[in-house]
């Protein structure tokens, strides 16, 4: 006898941020689906006319972020099980904090504008002629630019940041994060100009330290920590700069 | 939007304060534990340039740091901007310094 699979209701918060409205969906149940298998079954089986945004499928890219249930998540990489309630309900929306272009999709750009407002395109500090600067995999500033190197840009740090909701100027945990990584790269060069970019109205010291981008980064980086530490370094460049001045 | 001047400013008022606030609270345990009726703090802390100073730096560091902080929430949570956030934040601080100096002149002059 044929079972009729197990379905999942599926909200989809659908539109632009002008007018928006909610959509359920019918998705039959399987073993080891991703929020974004629901997304991608009810786009290429009930209706094609819902937008969405993802490339890898492998939590590498990072465009799949959307909010599952009010949290922002990478959902190639959160499985159903993960997220589903008794109610066998999931709501599904665009990633927050940030413009809606259409359903799923939002618009990228004021997060990236962010992450070359702090400095965060590659300043060499060497030209092609040069030979390439070595780095001691060791010394502390290495440690740190490690911890911070591995953001994949997906903007869910971003979308659970209250700051940003509150101030949709703060440059958010992502740049300054990068930031923070960049500051303590031997191949950058002028690292005063980033640590003034991360200082300005926008900047590091808007954060108030209570760490949902960390709680909520997938790939278990700690913007918050690289905030602090950014804190710390202007503090000490600018009392230091206070101290040469009165001398 | 806090510049880095403001929070640095934010963090040397904390930094002011920890130390006098363990003393207000110590002299206040004191001042109650020991039973001494009002005249007897009075008789002890009038002309007192010690007292005076300890309270007039404590009230200074108070009234700069709850202006900022009150200026982020104002700004956060109240959405006011500009010239009006200015004049809210720093109109409470000088309010807070003149009442504080003033409670700080009528006990200790
Ligand atoms: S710790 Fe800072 S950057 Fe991270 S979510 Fe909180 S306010 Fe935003
Ligand atoms: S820090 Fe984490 S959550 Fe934020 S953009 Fe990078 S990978 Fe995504
Ligand atoms: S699709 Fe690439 S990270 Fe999810």
């Amino acid at each position: 006898m044929f079972v009729e699979p197990n379905t999942i209701k599926v909200q989809i918060k659908r539109g632009s941020n002008q007018s928006s409205f909610t959509q359920e969906f019918e998705v039959p149940e399987q073993d080891n689906q991703t929020v974004l298998d629901l997304v991608t079954y009810i786009q290429e089986y009930i209706d094609p006319t819902v937008s969405y945004r993802f490339a890898c499928r492998v939590g590498m890219c990072g465009s799949c972020g959307m909010m599952v249930n009010g949290e922002p998540r990478w959902t190639c990489r959160t499985h159903v099980k993960k997220v589903l309630g008794s109610s066998k309900a999931i709501e599904v929306g665009p990633l927050g904090n940030l413009p809606v272009i259409k359903d799923l999709v939002v618009d990228m750009d004021p997060f990236f504008d962010k992450w070359i407002a702090v400095g965060g395109v590659h300043h060499p500090s060497k030209n092609r002629h040069q030979s390439i600067e070595k780095i001691d995999e060791s010394s502390a500033e290495r440690v740190f630019a490690n911890e911070a190197v591995e953001c994949i840009n997906c903007g869910v740090c971003y979308a659970a940041c209250d700051v940003v909701s509150a101030n949709n100027d703060y440059f958010g945990p992502a740049a300054l994060n990068r930031a923070w990584s960049l500051v303590n790269d031997v191949k950058t060069e002028n690292k005063e100009a980033i640590l003034d970019a991360v200082s300005g109205n926008s900047g590091c010291h808007n954060c108030h330290s209570q760490q949902n981008c960390s709680n909520y980064c997938p790939n278990e980086l700690n913007p918050s920590a690289s905030i602090a530490s950014l804190k710390r370094k202007v503090f000490a460049s600018k009392i230091k700069n206070l101290l040469g001045s009165a001398k | 939007m806090i510049s880095a001047k403001l929070y640095i400013l934010q963090r040397l008022t904390a930094l002011i304060m920890a130390p006098l606030v363990l003393g207000h609270l110590v002299l206040m345990i004191y001042a109650v534990q020991g039973g001494l009726s009002a005249s007897e703090i009075l008789g002890r802390t009038q002309g007192s340039a010690f007292w005076a100073i300890f309270y007039a730096l404590f009230v200074f560091a108070v009234s700069v740091h709850a202006a900022i902080g009150v200026r982020t929430v104002l700004f956060e949570w109240l959405k006011i901007r500009g010239s009006v956030l200015e004049l809210l934040s720093w109109g409470l601080g000088l309010g807070l310094l003149v009442m504080g100096l003033y409670s700080v002149y009528a006990v200790t002059a």
